[in-house]
């Protein structure tokens, strides 16, 4: 058997978040280039500064500055980073606790090869030029004993915008794999489910209903009947057509399950429950594997469905 | 307190990769159909169903509630849904038959880990200001908690190459291990570094998979296995997001969940250790000797399907208790960048 259809997919967006008083003092320091941390109830200092004592869950509030130096508490090595680490060249992830402070930060050391690194060594912040209130404001460190770059005036952030990549390989169902194949060829097929006989198009891996896979293939025709509807009036990001248009839910002639889809041809005040309509398909050399095939549903021109057609099927 | 019981378990093989979804359902569908039919059972005698899975590893939007397309929810159930390893679903549906709600319920786990990149998925759950936005991968975190530990003097490449191998050879006698063999810590110390102290085989291997346990309280527990795997001690503590601040090589969450949990006497743990040197780590945190079986089934080195590893390790401990080859046994599960969150469940059988 072949592999079911599949396709990369590629998840992108920004996380923006607020930082408040300690993460806001935190990241707004680094655009300086000072390093702030924060005395715990224990005397301890932390660094990167917590909220909250991880002990005693008290409030923190006696910021302290500690150096852009420090040294390796803790190393691993990375001979191939992924997308997104601070470098692309084979580096050392590091708990790098900076000089007066009790804490360590992790962060990437720019160390060369791994015999340059070891446990104890001493390093310091690789200030990034363009510096914008984030923890990737630190370049990396680097292996050294001289002190960072001096600090500079900044202006206040209060949050921080973290972009997040994820790239994945998407699969079909056994049972949508030839849904899929079946709309490259013009054709609409569905699933029976053998407990309870419902059709369903789209086919779902199970029936949702009794929780078992379906089985039977059921080739149905393009026409059908509108369940529900509505009218769309409210323009939205990515939208295709200038409102108002109509989304109506068609339940194809054969199918148990009605799905949404566009309907035209006819104006927004004159749709109604039950009207007949049919399948208006793109140009025969624009098909892939999506219900994007057919362009829109429109009036059929029959007379309307009873209600008991589709009463079981809202 | 009412007498809780594991008293049925299954899962599916652990493989590197699967044709389905990743909504788990072509997964789920075969182990509820074996684990209801291996009790007897049909889905409406079951009062409550638990789930643990990721939309981040499935990379799309309710991903779990696709999932319950492969219970068949109809009449309606009462559902519910933990965006972590379902060992914490399992916990949640513990406390549902201790509150006396109901007397049955079935937890499950999946993920398709293979669908996505693993290594960077898995910072989506580190601090999401100072932490994610640098993508630490869970190896080069893992390889800085080993090299602590092995400059501490707890433990060394070859110890840590040891457990690897004891797993793959314990995982023989598992048909539905993905990693398997014979092999000597001297072949596996020849190979080379991926995350530095880390080598391959101290990694646990990229697993699509699910498993599912049903718990039943009292009476229902007695009627539906012959020798129920009572549930005596159920802890999960954690510890600081800030791994900065925590001292890498002990875990006092695992610590107190055992020492709450009460983890003397036990025969068989079953660890959710997904680097060879936790492993280390935890025997030590949770106090077991060297008369204690660890991993009989290979654990996690042999097969780590995420969200459902942790639980799979609490299934495999109760089918010791099933078959009669241990009276006293316990399931841990870990949850969170270098078992920040530990749970343990101790389980034994009675005459």
């Amino acid at each position: 058997m072949t592999r079911p259809l599949s396709a990369p997919l590629d998840v992108g967006f920004d996380y923006t978040r607020s930082l408040g008083p300690t993460l806001g003092r935190f990241l707004s320091d680094l655009r300086r280039r000072r390093v702030t941390g924060i005395r715990g109830s224990d005397g301890r200092v932390h660094v990167p500064p917590l909220e909250y004592d991880p002990v005693t869950a008290e409030s923190l509030h006696e910021f302290v500055d500690v150096a852009a130096t420090g040294v390796v508490r803790g190393w691993s090595w990375i001979p191939e980073p992924l997308e997104g680490q601070p470098l692309d060249r084979p580096f050392a992830w590091a708990l790098i606790q900076l000089d007066g402070a009790d804490t360590s930060l992790l962060h990437a050391v720019d160390a060369g090869t791994p015999d340059q690194i070891s446990t104890g060594a001493r390093v310091r912040v690789r200030w990034r030029a363009e510096r914008v209130g984030a923890i990737t404001d630190i370049e990396c460190f680097e292996i050294s004993d001289e002190p960072a770059d001096e600090p500079v005036a900044a202006d206040d952030v209060t949050m921080v915008t973290t972009p997040v990549n994820l790239h994945y390989t998407h699969s079909a169902s056994p049972t949508e794999d030839p849904f899929l194949r079946g709309l490259m060829e013009g054709r609409l097929l569905g699933q029976r489910c053998p407990s309870c006989e419902k059709v369903y198009f789209p086919p779902r891996p199970a029936c949702p209903t009794d929780g078992v896979p379906t089985t039977d293939q059921v080739e149905l025709a393009d026409h059908g009947t509108i369940t529900t509807y509505c009218v769309v009036n409210v323009p939205f990001l990515g939208q295709r057509i200038p409102p108002p248009y109509v989304s109506a839910y068609v339940l194809l002639d054969g199918a148990d399950i009605p799905f949404l889809h566009l309907l035209l041809g006819v104006a927004p005040e004159d749709v109604r429950m039950g009207m007949r309509v049919e399948a208006v398909w793109k140009p025969r050399e624009e098909w892939g594997p999506t219900m994007q095939n057919i362009d829109h549903f429109r009036p059929s021109g029959e007379p309307d469905a009873p209600f008991d057609s589709y009463s079981q099927h809202l | 307190m009412r007498d809780i019981a594991v008293v049925g378990f299954a899962q599916t093989p652990c493989v590197r990769e699967t044709d389905g979804t990743t909504n788990g359902v072509e997964m789920l569908v075969p182990i509820f159909h074996e684990v209801l039919g291996g009790l007897g059972l049909t889905k409406t005698d079951i009062g409550f169903w638990c789930s643990g899975s990721s939309d981040y590893l499935a990379g799309r939007a309710f991903s779990f509630v696709s999932a319950v397309d492969a219970i068949g929810a109809f009449p309606p159930i009462a559902e519910s849904h933990v965006e972590m390893d379902a060992a914490w679903a399992l916990y949640e549906a513990w406390v549902k038959l201790l509150c006396g709600e109901v007397d049955t319920a079935l937890v499950y786990g999946f993920g398709k880990s293979s669908a996505g990149q693993l290594r960077r998925v898995m910072a989506m759950q580190l601090d999401p200001y100072l932490v994610t936005p640098l993508w630490p991968d869970t190896l080069g975190l893992a390889g800085i908690q080993a090299r602590m530990g092995i400059e501490n003097g707890l433990w060394d490449e070859r110890a840590m190459a040891s457990v690897a191998a004891r797993s793959r050879r314990n995982a023989l006698s598992n048909p539905l291990a993905q990693l398997s063999g014979e092999v000597g810590a001297d072949e596996l110390l020849a190979s080379p570094y991926v995350a530095d102290p880390l080598r391959r085989h101290d990694c646990a291997p990229i697993t699509d998979g699910a498993a599912t346990i049903v718990l039943a309280a009292g009476d229902r527990a007695r009627e539906l296995c012959e020798r129920p795997a009572w549930i005596t001690g159920f802890q999960h503590r954690t510890d600081s997001p800030s791994f900065g601040t925590r001292d890498l090589t002990t875990s006092p969450s695992a610590v107190a969940a055992g020492k709450a949990a009460g983890v003397d006497g036990v025969q068989v743990a079953e660890l959710h250790a997904p680097f060879t040197h936790q492993e280390i780590l935890l025997r030590q945190a949770l106090g077991l000797g060297d008369d204690v079986s660890v991993n009989p089934s290979g654990g996690v080195l042999a097969g780590n399907p995420m969200f459902s590893a942790g639980l799979a390790r609490i299934g495999e401990a109760a089918r010791r208790v099933h078959d009669g080859s241990a009276s006293k046994v316990l399931g841990h599960a870990t949850s969170g960048p270098l078992l920040q969150q530990n749970l343990v469940c101790v389980m034994e059988g009675r005459a």
